[in-house]
């Protein structure tokens, strides 16, 4: 019998179409970008030679931006000017910070932490878009094009906030999102890949200021996240702060001012990374105040003040492990990633929770880049027929509504593997109650105030009905990047009254587009002419797309006249996209996505069948 | 317009509609699917078709996740026959059930309180092996005696265990993080 072939949904491009496409893994000390470039993936370097971008921003009295090398080379002398680690305050408030040794002036402003600086007011999504716009600078140069799109990197267990204003960050310097990738899972498919490997893998991954565990099966082409874990505030950094501490102990040194805490913060990083291949280091500095301090630091002392930081990784790692169901002895490989995890004891604590030597064959610093590289070519269409492997995540935190007495009612579950979508109904309270309110929340714990806040929304309009009668379903949805959007409908009456939340930390269209143009002094013309650009990319996107759809299926699934509806309308964006009317092009594309969407459904039937048919085949060789 | 969810979670992974599942099969049919319907393999194509990817790789999640969880499933088949076991009307299950439970909640408080975390990992194993036998008792009524009645107090019972084995989860990941 003859097997039954499977085509590739929605993957055939036009021939010798390479589409440019790159993977950013936005790190709190360094950044980098990479690229899949004849089949292989690699880091793209500055004109220097050099790949990693220091993740510093420094604004400077004229009026410019320095990101890099050099803002990171003057972060003592200008301190509040020069932000270092920004990722620490992405979708965070003044509250959950941990203020101390931070030389910054933060503003506390709802939803984000705002930080003042000689270019006026910067939220951390204006900062961290800078880092993007170098980043994404340096690929166009490389690369010879346009980007398509970019799949930047996450911590695995960042939460909605903190993806949100990633992405807002992304769009601000103008990057289309393919996709948000989890850091770990970055760097299993890297290494995975590179090395073959079939089993169940823990990825340890302590970064600069995030510590992410994932455990993933991975067999035949399917990387499968089966738990994640971790703390969002925890890295390298800290375990510079304890060596600051040590050092001021040691020295007996009074407060320090913004520079000279900067300055022994580096003192201190740097004696970090001595001690990595060197049995003691040593910590001079001459402060602002004539000062000397001239300490010695050995691996032991280290250690010792470091012990708790460590063991704070070891707690998220047994946690992941039985959300997986799973025992230490199951681990087939532990791979480590993140420069923080160069360090002997962090190396030597996850040797010996793990029973087994950790795999570190891999430059820490660049595995998450290129794993994100490779995954930003499948995206794009890029992939070569018979290398294509599927990715299944999961969410790190659980989703749900405060119920009565400030409860947590959790709708959707940590681990759930996503997209995943869950519905609950809810009723109302009083007689002729006409509105319901929701706060969305986030998190593990019982009690609301215990959790974080994400959006909170009304939906009004609800016929007035005696308590207990009315039916309001609430649907959560969390898309393949992990970001939800919640609605709510009445379903008694009938009434159809649905509200889609963005979380109250998003930044709105309003203010992408006023950071957009504060960035471009001469805005009004570049804003024009880029939205212009935007909507001919989208069109032309949507015009291959659908001429390989219809070359693939049109003979088989549409009906001639279907066919012909459709040929005209791609007819007609293809005229408006000579146009400038970037409007009409919008509306036409929208128009063509709804004229065409039987067909995809059509094409997605198809698909599913096969996928059942060649699942029936299998079971027959089996 | 939203995809054709009619067909029920055991067809839409070519399974026979019974408790026992063929977990390999079951798995290796879920990521079958995926590969065809995932986000991932329409990230350039049309709105039209990303929407449709979206809605058919949840609803692939949802049927996987339910056919996966034994206490899930049990309660699928159920309803497919119109009980629903989990809803708000519900008959009261034995007062010798309920004992027990009391006894377990009480160990679980004991051990909180004296942060005892050997006896809550006694009390997570032996959780374990109740839901392990009363899933056995589920095939055995869902499979083999058509004893719907008696499996949706099974099910009952068995959202009680897991429920308290998750608070035992709980407890024990809250001693490691002091």
């Amino acid at each position: 019998m003859a097997l039954l072939q499977i085509s590739e949904p929605g993957t055939s491009t036009a021939p010798h179409q390479h589409r440019l496409a790159v993977g950013i893994d936005l790190g709190t000390t360094n950044s980098l970008v990479a690229s899949v470039q004849s089949g292989l993936a690699r880091v793209l370097d500055d004109e220097r030679g050099r790949a990693l971008l220091p993740s510093v921003v420094r604004y400077l009295p004229d009026g410019g931006v320095s990101v890099g090398y050099e803002a990171q080379a003057r972060q003592s002398e200008d301190p509040h000017n020069t932000i270092v680690s920004v990722k620490r305050f992405m979708g965070r408030g003044l509250k959950d910070l941990d203020k101390a040794n931070v030389p910054y002036r933060l503003l506390d402003e709802p939803g984000m932490v705002k930080l003042k600086t000689a270019h006026g007011v910067k939220s951390p999504v204006e900062v961290s878009a800078e880092i993007l716009r170098v980043l994404r600078s340096r690929a166009e140069r490389a690369l010879g094009g346009e980007l398509v799109g970019a799949v930047i990197t996450v911590p695995a267990y960042f939460d909605e906030a903190q993806r949100q204003a990633t992405k807002d960050a992304a769009r601000l310097a103008g990057i289309n999102v393919l996709r948000l990738l989890n850091e770990p899972t970055a760097a299993a498919i890297a290494y995975g890949l590179d090395h073959g490997v079939e089993g169940v893998y823990a990825v340890y991954d302590l970064g600069g200021g995030t510590f992410d565990i994932s455990i993933l099966r991975l067999s035949k082409g399917v990387f499968e996240v089966l738990s994640t874990h971790g703390d969002s505030a925890l890295g390298g950094d800290d375990f510079d702060q304890r060596i600051f501490c040590w050092v001021l102990e040691e020295a007996k040194l009074p407060p320090l001012d913004p520079r000279d805490t900067r300055l022994l913060l580096g003192k201190a990083r740097e004696a970090k990374e001595y001690l990595t291949d060197h049995p003691e280091a040593h910590i001079t500095a001459v402060l602002s105040s004539g000062d000397i301090v001239d300490l010695r630091l050995g691996l032991d002392d280290f250690n010792r003040i470091t012990q708790s930081l460590v063991n704070k990784t070891l707690a998220p790692t047994r946690k992941a492990l039985r959300d997986a169901g799973l025992e230490v002895e199951e681990v087939q490989g532990v791979v480590m990633v993140g420069g923080a995890t160069r360090m002997p004891c962090i190396r030597h604590a996850v040797g010996e929770f793990f029973a087994q030597t950790p795999l570190t064959n891999l430059d820490p610093d660049k595995v998450v880049a290129l794993g994100a590289a490779v995954q930003a070519d499948v995206l794009a269409g890029n992939k070569q027929s018979g290398d294509d492997w599927l990715l299944l995540d999961v969410i790190p935190l659980s989703l749900g509504l405060e119920v009565m007495g400030g409860l947590t009612e959790k709708i959707v579950p940590r681990n759930s593997t996503i997209p995943v979508a869950r519905a609950q109904e809810f009723t109302t309270f009083k007689d002729g109650q006409t509105a319901m309110g929701f706060h969305v929340v986030q998190g593990e714990r019982e009690l609301v105030a215990d959790c974080r806040s994400l959006a909170r929304f009304e939906l009004r309009g609800i016929p007035p009905m005696v308590a207990g009668a009315a039916r309001i379903r609430v649907t959560f949805q969390v898309d393949a990047d992990g970001l939800l959007s919640v609605s709510a409908r009445e379903q008694v009456s009938g009434v159809e009254a649905a509200v889609v939340v963005k979380p109250s930390y998003g930044l709105s269209d309003g203010e992408i587009a006023r950071m957009l143009s504060e960035a471009h002094a001469h805005a009004e013309e570049d804003m024009k002419a880029r939205a212009l650009n935007e909507q001919r990319v989208e069109a032309q996107s949507l015009l291959t797309a659908l001429a390989a759809a219809l070359a693939q299926d049109g003979e088989a699934l549409l009906a001639a006249d279907e066919r012909h509806v459709i040929e005209a309308g791609m007819a007609k964006l293809r005229a408006l996209a000579e146009g400038t009317e970037h409007l009409a092009i919008r509306a036409q594309v929208e128009a063509l996505n709804q004229l065409t969407t039987p067909f995809a459904q059509r094409r997605m039937d198809r698909n599913v069948r096969q996928a059942l048919a060649g699942q029936n085949v299998d079971s027959l060789r089996v | 317009m939203t995809p054709d969810f009619s067909a029920d979670h055991f067809t839409l992974f070519g399974l026979p509609a019974a408790f026992r599942v063929d977990g390999a099969a079951l798995d290796q049919a879920w990521r079958q699917l995926q590969a065809q319907v995932h986000p991932d393999r329409y990230a350039h194509a049309g709105e039209a078709e990303k929407r449709l990817s979206m809605q058919w790789a949840t609803r692939v999640n949802e049927a996987y996740q339910t056919l996966r969880e034994p206490l899930r499933r049990a309660d699928y088949l159920l309803q497919r026959r119109g009980i629903h076991a989990l809803g708000e009307r519900q008959t009261a299950l034995p007062a010798e059930f309920l004992m027990q439970q009391m006894e377990w909640r009480e160990g679980l408080q004991d051990a909180q309180q004296a942060r005892d975390a050997g006896s809550l990992d006694a009390l997570r194993r032996v959780l374990k092996r109740e839901a392990t036998q009363l899933t056995d008792l589920l095939a055995q009524q869902l499979d083999a005696e058509g004893a719907w009645d008696a499996a949706a107090d099974t099910v009952r019972k068995l959202r009680f265990v897991q429920k308290l084995a998750e608070d035992v989860n709980l407890a024990l990941a809250a001693l490691e993080d002091d």
